[in-house]
């Protein structure tokens, strides 16, 4: 995952701290893992060796002390960089998904049955996400669409197995010698 | 004694149903109660506008049962079964399907004075509705100058102006883009959740269809799979 760069684009709305950066990470991000405190600080310092971040101040107003970042052009022009490339396209055929599919059909066991429990499965994610209003932040949106969108290609890979399956197992039945009921009848 | 569960807005028992050439439902059974959203989805041929047009009485079955709303269809006449649609059944079809020669607010307003209403008052309920359903233009221009995604909310404000008991839908947002289809089903389903509606909504749509609270997927004219969703 980009943490570099997600951490500089949350700096890009200006100087903040830690805490502030995991706040609003998760805000862009409802649905996905929250962003850990000591992963925002091992990135800081990471960003701050290499010129991408400075500290701009520390304050602590009775509190505990608070460092707060300030993006560098250096940062501004990684950040650039960044948004400029697109990401590579990432569909993997050893997804959980596809392996437990492939090997429900290869060992013979009710592949219909499991199919059909994976679809339900789906179905309810996808009903979870968009029952939960996701605000009017559009960004948080575009987050949680990108998830339904992916859900729903899950959905229409698995109605193509179930017909795969179903002409499969039509074809078995065609060449498949009568039952003994059959030949006597 | 009360009876703990109320009888429900649907009953399909074995329904069959023939085209001249090809067999559309071979025995489906469905239940469909009060206030539930009910997907029926499947591959193209399956069945699934045939069984929503039987349940809402629109094709005969051939076989079996439909109980809608606690009333056989076999035993009602056209007139009768007409009556029933007009006063307690919304249907929402993919192309909005709205009267060409009426104007917006009149297409609204149909089944309020088919059913005998007074027109002011049809009126005034009607533009409620066409509000409600988000519908911003000219309420007395006619259909043919509407984008696809304002007849569509047009065809829900019809849909809904009776006070239905039941909502049937098929592809109600099939002919629109993303966006529009998903404000159009939190409308559709935003409406019917708050009036205690239960919906049958037929659709090629994974993500529409996990709107339901229940998917019951067809099959070569049977039911395949159900899945609760809730």
């Amino acid at each position: 995952m980009a943490t570099n760069e997600l951490v500089l684009a949350l700096l890009r709305q200006g100087p903040a701290h830690g805490y502030d950066l995991k706040r609003d990470h998760d805000a862009w991000f409802p649905d996905a893992r929250p962003l850990a405190f000591g992963q925002v600080y091992a990135t800081l310092g990471r960003l701050e060796r290499s010129g991408q971040v400075e500290v701009l101040e520390t304050r602590s107003e009775g509190g505990p002390e608070r460092t707060v970042y300030a993006l560098t052009e250096r940062g501004e022009q990684q950040l650039r960089d960044w948004l400029a490339e697109p990401a590579g396209p990432a569909a993997s055929s050893a997804e959980e998904i596809v392996r437990k599919t492939v090997a429900a059909l290869r060992t013979g066991g009710d592949a219909a049955a499991f199919l059909a429990r994976q679809r339900a499965a789906h179905l309810r994610r996808i009903r979870e996400l968009t029952a939960t209003p996701a605000g009017a932040d559009p960004a948080a949106r575009l987050a949680r669409d990108h998830l339904v969108v992916h859900l729903d290609a899950d959905l229409r890979w698995l109605d193509l197995a179930v017909e795969r399956v179903a002409v499969a197992g039509r074809r078995s039945d065609d060449h498949a010698p009568a039952t003994s009921e059959e030949a006597i009848r | 004694m009360t009876d703990p569960s109320p009888a429900p807005v649907l009953e399909m028992i074995g329904v069959e149903h023939a085209y001249r050439r090809t067999v559309a439902l071979r025995g489906v059974t469905l239940t469909v109660q009060a206030g539930e959203v009910v997907a029926v989805t499947g591959p193209s041929g399956c069945g699934k506008s045939t069984l929503l047009h039987a349940a809402a009485g629109i094709v005969r079955r051939q076989a079996g049962t439909v109980r809608l709303l606690g009333e056989d269809l076999a035993t009602l006449d056209e007139t009768a079964r007409t009556r029933l649609r007009r006063r307690r059944v919304g249907i929402v079809l993919q192309f909005g399907q709205l009267v060409p020669d009426l104007s917006v607010v009149e297409n609204v307003a149909l089944p309020l004075l088919l059913d005998g209403h007074e027109r002011r008052a049809a009126r005034t309920a009607a533009i409620e509705w066409l509000a409600r359903a988000g519908f911003d233009e000219d309420a007395d221009a006619p259909p043919s100058e509407l984008s696809g995604g304002q007849a569509q909310r047009v065809a829900v404000a019809r849909a809904l102006v009776a006070g239905p008991a039941v909502l049937f839908a098929d592809e109600p947002t099939g002919s629109m883009d993303m966006l529009g289809g998903e404000q159009l089903l939190e409308l559709l389903l935003g409406a019917a959740s708050e009036r205690g509606v239960a919906v049958v909504l037929v659709t090629h749509d994974n993500v529409v269809a996990a709107h339901a609270d229940r998917e019951v997927r067809l099959r070569d004219g049977r039911v395949e799979t159900e899945a609760v969703l809730r």
